[in-house]
């Protein structure tokens, strides 16, 4: 009786040591990988802090967004009245400012990032999977566009249709997808040369499910370091948007926004373009170091 | 290499055929019209205005219309600035946005480029981190943040340069009077260049680290070249590659940044023209800015693409 139950425990032990031992994911490589890079993690911890101000910090401060405090008109940053952003020239405090501006950044980079990889990757994979003809017919396409001026297209489409948000990110979303597709062709263009994806077929999948269950899944590396390289470049776009008056309407505002009012003031009060202007800084400076962090993390080159 | 030039701009023609018809009906179709504004004109004020712009016939005519005149190089006249045509404001800003760009871009290859050589070559060392550093802020503090900073730096704390004028005034237009001239420009230049300089230094920096890494460029060494020589002759050709494929874009966001730069530092370019049209619905102004936006991308583009060709062994230009 002894003898079973410790002949159980030296298999159950040998189990644990199996398990122990197996074999790691490309998955958990690439995590491992980008946890040991500081930049990139201390860039995650920055951009989850931001994100979370954005979330509570309006609540936290004892004014609100429409609060006019004519006592403290174009105040500089100060602790003793709650102001402590400082105030802008309607007296409107800046700290609630800033994170209601985050709000709709954020909300707006992340948007449009998705609208641009949608297209993106539909296109792309699609183009990339047809190949032939198809492909070089939709590659050329997306070769004219890149040829264009497209910021003008987006202002264009902003000023014709008036300053609706859901339009800015229609606008944005519909003109950054075009490298999103390149990328998307090209990696799908190396994978469906795969046995797996033969195999696939061999056993009766149609294009679409190829598609969406072998192939897409083997392209998303790439795809989630262009996207947290989008997101910064769509929340710029949006900023460029709202400093030439074309971006978001009263009485919502972006740190664009506050950026371009802040310009105006910036000998009397240079707090109202410095304070927008870091933050909008930071969160570049996150993103890009996340963005360079999982490129290393996830490209095989440097395995 | 002729044919190939002619090809591409043979090309050219359908694009920008495509960019005139996607901009005028996206902006006639849309609701609203350039004489919305004023609320105050009479109804048939208003018609007989709309008839000496020919907005009171059908769209497809005023298409037709269009296309005629702009194949002929006529844009027409502009709605907002009254007794102008397209064509004579795009001579006034032409000169001031291309002085602008071109400089920009020269200026952004000659100190990105360097930079990014510098980096490489003390890969890793305190220079490199320094020249990364500026070059991630670079990328992360837009132009038009760095622009007021730098006007408040330099025109009104120090009063070395004008500011929103082309007047040549402030410190050193005096200290130096051959140099006022360009003293205007000098600020808008460096705030429109500094994005690209950023990227440039980081591309150049990683196409010749890549570069160094190459046999021929080991086998340079070993039959004793020098450093100089190793980099100047050898390394440079090929690492400047990428870099090149990059300037159609970088062409492409300094004509967008020339926008915002136009509008802070009150230069009266195309881009200025272009903001005031799109708000003000002056439909000829737009569209004409639009042509001769995307005739210069496309040129560029195609200027690029004959370098690469010329430069790169590997691709073959017919």
């Amino acid at each position: 009786m002894a003898l079973l139950a410790a002949q159980r425990n030296a298999h159950e032990a040998l189990m644990a040591d199996a398990a122990a031992i197996k074999g790691r994911s490309l998955w958990e490589d690439a995590g491992r990988r980008f946890r040991a890079n500081k930049a990139a993690m201390a860039g995650v911890i920055v951009l989850g802090l931001i994100t979370l101000c954005a979330i509570v910090a309006p609540s936290l401060s004892p004014h609100t967004i429409d609060d006019l405090d004519w006592m403290n008109i174009g105040a500089p940053p100060s602790l003793e009245n709650g102001h402590w952003f400082g105030t802008d020239d309607t007296g409107k405090d800046m700290f609630v400012l800033t994170w209601m501006g985050a709000r709709v950044s954020l909300i707006i980079g992340v948007m449009t990032t998705a609208v641009a990889l949608s297209i993106g990757v539909i296109y792309g994979a699609t183009a990339g999977y047809v190949g032939g003809r198809t492909d070089n017919a939709m590659m050329r396409f997306v070769d004219v566009l890149y040829a264009l001026p497209l910021l003008f297209f987006i202002i264009i489409l902003v000023t014709v249709f008036g300053r609706n948000i859901y339009l800015v990110f229609l606008a944005i979303g519909c003109v950054e997808w075009l490298t999103m597709a390149r990328i998307v062709r090209g990696q799908t263009l190396s994978v469906k040369q795969k046995e797996f994806i033969e195999a696939a077929r061999a056993s009766g999948a149609g294009p679409a499910a190829i598609i969406g269950r072998h192939v897409l899944p083997n392209v998303v590396g790439p795809v989630i370091v262009y996207v947290t390289l989008l997101v910064p470049t769509n929340i710029l776009v949006e900023s460029y948007l709202s400093f030439l008056g074309l971006g978001v309407k009263e009485p919502l505002t972006s740190w664009g926004v506050l950026i371009s009012r802040g310009a105006n003031s910036i000998e009397s009060a240079p707090w109202l373009l410095l304070i927008p202007a870091t933050c909008l800084a930071i969160t570049m400076f996150c993103f890009n170091f996340i963005g360079d962090g999982l490129r290393d993390a996830l490209d095989p080159k440097d395995r | 290499m002729t044919s190939y030039a002619l090809r591409r701009l043979i090309i050219a023609a359908p694009t920008l055929f495509m960019i005139v018809t996607l901009s005028f009906f996206m902006m006639h179709l849309a609701p609203g019209g350039p004489f919305d504004a004023e609320a105050s004109l009479e109804p048939e004020v208003i018609a007989n205005l709309e008839a000496a712009y020919d907005l009171d016939k059908p769209i497809i005519v005023q298409y037709g219309f269009y296309l005629g005149k702009v194949a002929r190089g006529d844009f027409g006249p502009s709605i907002i600035y009254i007794d102008r045509t397209v064509t004579e404001l795009l001579v006034i800003g032409l000169p001031v946005s291309i002085k602008l760009g071109l400089s920009a871009m020269i200026l952004a290859l000659a100190v990105g480029g360097s930079l990014g050589v510098i980096a490489a070559l003390r890969r890793n060392s305190l220079t490199d981190y320094a020249v990364m550093g500026v070059a991630m802020t670079g990328i992360a503090v837009p132009s038009f943040v760095m622009a007021p900073l730098m006007s408040l730096l330099f025109g009104v704390v120090l009063k070395i340069l004008p500011v929103a004028s082309l007047e040549p005034r402030g410190g050193l237009a005096e200290a130096l009077p051959m140099l006022a001239p360009i003293t205007p420009y000098i600020l808008p230049v460096v705030a429109l260049a500094l994005p690209q300089i950023a990227i440039l230094a980081r591309l150049t920096r990683g196409a010749m680290i890549e570069t160094l890494r190459q046999n021929y460029i080991r086998t340079a060494r070993a039959k004793g070249l020098g450093q100089r020589n190793v980099v100047w002759t050898h390394a440079l050709k090929s690492a400047s590659l990428p870099v090149i494929s990059y300037l159609g874009p970088a062409a492409a966001s300094i004509l967008t940044g020339s926008v915002v730069i136009e509008q802070i530092f009150q230069l009266p370019g195309m881009g200025r023209f272009f903001i005031q049209g799109a708000i003000n619905r002056d439909y000829p102004l737009v569209l004409g800015i639009v042509v001769v936006y995307a005739l210069a991308v496309i040129l560029l583009n195609l200027i690029v693409d004959l370098m690469y060709g010329l430069l790169d062994p590997k691709v073959k230009v017919e």
